[in-house]
């Protein structure tokens, strides 16, 4: 019988050598006259752990990693083909720790299934939600993705429900669906993992939208950094038109729904929705006033619905399971589970898919297992180069988006990026304002000129050049960036900036500097 | 690069080949009629020709039945678009936050230094351009560095040697 050994395709794990891993195995395994079967799937998640090589047992998958070419014969010599143990052998997949104690909704498939094999995702409950949705009126869909709970998981956490239910009700010849995968944000990769390790869902997800909406057209707008998802992606559109779940007949019922992927050109501001709408058009990614909003004039001025990756990949499991059953996750307003990505310098960097309500304590300790550098975690960015720079006293705030406005800080993404006690506080101040003039598309005065005036009151700030009227002065340019930006890139410039000076003042103290920042 | 008869082609610009200017030409005719074609077309240009000739602007401009300015506009706006040439390879270091947790500032003196070369710039021997990208989503292992399409992680000073010799030794069958 053929054993079946999975080696991720991963771009997190191929950035470590999985292909290399993938080839010694099957050339071992040929050289040895066995008879295996390597399957690229996605990642699990267990990023530390990749390349993480599984071996599909009568007792279940039995994980290994990670494992290097160098490792492979010594496996082999193991018995790793019928699960034996090794050094390197982490026992059942499921039954570790990090691993068994998620909540796993939107990432169900990811690292599981063959990312290229449509029948695998159909055999793994794929399309199940489709199959519901078009079985309902267009109204019952929406109204179920508003019961659910469903916030934009891209940051804004604005309820997808009523967007959906804006664009369902505007009338016009042609309606899109645009999903915004410009995970821009350092720290985040769970919109990469879900596109490289189960791209069908997204596209599920978005067809659902389609046909909730009366959309026939749909566009991800793919950031260029992302060549493994593109190809992963374009696959997948492939198989799901041939087999009729994409294109002008959808299942046989006439309904109509066409995908394509388009790449972004380095522009983080176009992770910014009504930018993003004007890069897809082709144009400089300026962002636009709003209103209208996009779900009234949108793509080619038509009503668009514009999600996140992880909002449309999270629809299918809604229309599957129903409403209730993810509603049932989460806390207070924040519903469901929370893909969160753990980041930097941490011991145990991963993909943990918790519902809302778990605490930023046991994500570091329990689940990322302390710092990658063994010193003490000193700070914590969460939600990206906009989200607040959290002090230890911190930790103990839930995952929940009120709970993290309450504290100043925004849930944004998911993203946690760890810092130990070596970080520089004035370095990351000075960087979030370099950052934003960066990036800042330019249209707004407060973004394009505030950012670079407040790099220069930082240097002056940490150089000890009369720091009491700068520290009133970047608190003030602060105060105008914050009110006077015309989107997020440079509203919540201020968080990390702000954030970095009040809990970590110390470090902008020009005697108390040792080092010099870069 | 490969070595092409350079022509003057007058109200285009002084130094573009023929061989590029097919190119883009090809490139219009293929993608102008989807919607939207302009930034499709230049990644097109920029993936075939290795960056998007100055000369290549007014063609498409034409092409597409834009202004000049704003297919210029476009182009400059995006960081990825290059409008010169110069480095076989592609290398992209991860200057965001995630990275900078676990070393990247060091990483990037290192590379610079060894390169020889600031962001943007490009080795004496052509073989290598470096620039500086905002987060390769590889952030649970950092630092990161993409070249040309490939994503490498936990690259140290001396990974990052290595990899920089492996891509010199094959930049001379590419581009």
């Amino acid at each position: 019988m053929t054993t079946r050994i999975h080696v991720p395709r991963d771009a997190a794990a191929r950035s470590l050598g999985a292909d290399a891993t993938a080839r010694a195995i099957l050339a071992e395994g040929q050289r040895r006259g066995l008879d295996i079967e390597v399957v690229r799937n996605g990642s699990r998640g267990l990023l530390w752990l990749e390349p993480l090589v599984e071996v599909t047992t009568p007792a279940g998958r039995i994980a290994y990693g990670p494992v290097t070419p160098q490792d492979v014969p010594g496996l082999f010599d193991a018995g790793f083909i019928t699960g034996a143990k090794h050094a390197l052998s982490h026992g059942p997949t499921q039954e570790i720790p990090y691993f068994k104690n998620q909540e796993r909704l939107t990432f169900a498939r990811v690292g599981i299934t063959d990312p290229r094999s449509l029948e695998d995702y159909i055999a793994h409950g794929g399309y199940r939600g489709l199959k519901n949705a078009l079985d309902m009126e267009p109204a019952a869909i929406v109204a179920a993705v508003t019961t659910s709970g469903l916030r934009g998981r891209g940051g804004a956490a604005f309820p997808a429900g009523i967007k959906w239910k804006t664009v369902l009700g505007a009338s016009a010849d042609q309606k899109y669906i645009v999903c915004n995968a410009d995970e821009g944000d350092s720290g985040t990769f769970s919109d990469r993992m879900v596109m490289e390790g189960d791209p069908f869902v997204l596209i599920e997800g978005m067809t659902i939208a389609g046909v909730a909406v009366g959309a026939t057209r749909g566009y991800i707008y793919l950031r260029w950094e992302y060549p493994d998802a593109n190809a992963a992606l374009k696959a997948a559109i492939a198989a799901a038109s041939e087999k009729h779940y994409l294109g002008e007949n959808i299942l046989g019922t006439g309904k109509r729904f066409d995908l394509e992927v388009r790449s972004g050109a380095g522009a983080y501001v176009c992770g910014e929705e009504t930018s993003l709408l004007e890069s897809l058009e082709s144009k400089r990614g300026m962002v636009r006033f709003k209103p209208p909003l996009p779900a009234i004039q949108g793509l080619f001025g038509k009503p668009t619905v514009i999600n996140n990756v992880i909002t449309l990949a999270s629809v299918p499991i809604i229309l599957d399971q129903g409403a209730d059953h993810y509603q049932h996750f989460g806390m207070g307003r924040s519903r469901g589970t929370l893909p969160i990505q753990l980041a930097g310098n941490i011991k145990h960097g991963g993909l943990v898919e918790k519902a809302f309500g778990v605490t930023l304590r046991e994500l570091l300790y329990d689940y990322g297992g302390g710092s990658l550098s063994g010193r003490p975690i000193r700070t914590v960015q969460v939600g990206g180069p906009l989200g607040a720079y959290l002090p230890e006293s911190q930790f103990d705030v839930k995952l929940d988006y009120e709970a993290f406005t309450e504290i100043k800080g925004m849930l944004g993404h998911g993203g946690i990026v760890v810092f130990d006690d070596t970080v520089d506080m004035a370095a990351q101040a000075r960087y979030a304002m370099e950052f934003c003039a960066i990036e800042s598309c330019g249209k707004c005065t407060p973004c394009r000129i505030g950012s670079t005036r407040g790099m220069e009151v930082i240097d002056r700030l940490i150089a000890g050049n009369n720091p009491a009227k700068q520290e009133k002065l970047l608190r003030d340019l602060c105060d105008t960036m914050t009110f006077g930006s015309l989107c997020a890139l440079g509203g919540l410039t201020a968080y990390p900036v702000l954030s970095a000076i009040n809990h970590f003042p110390e470090d902008f103290v020009t005697s108390a500097r040792t080092r010099v920042p870069a | 690069m490969s070595k092409v008869q350079i022509v003057n082609t007058s109200a285009l610009g002084p130094m573009i080949s023929r061989v590029q200017t097919d190119a883009v030409l090809s490139i219009c005719a293929q993608l102008k009629s989807i919607a939207a074609p302009l930034i499709p077309i230049l990644h097109a240009v920029q993936e075939q020709i290795g960056f998007v000739p100055k000369e290549a602007v007014p063609l498409i401009a034409r092409e597409l039945n834009l202004s000049i300015a704003e297919v210029h506009g476009v182009v400059s706006f995006y960081h990825y678009f290059r409008q010169d040439p110069g480095g076989r390879h592609i290398v992209h270091l991860c200057r965001a936050e995630a990275c900078q947790a676990v070393g990247a500032p060091a990483l990037e003196a290192h590379a610079k230094r060894s390169l020889g070369v600031d962001f943007h710039g490009t080795t004496r021997d052509g073989a290598i351009r470096l620039e500086p990208v905002y987060c390769l989503g590889n952030c649970a292992l950092g630092p990161s560095i993409m070249i040309d399409h490939e994503l490498h992680g936990r690259v140290s000073a001396q990974r990052f040697d290595e990899l920089i010799k492996d891509t010199r030794a094959d930049a001379a069958g590419k581009r």
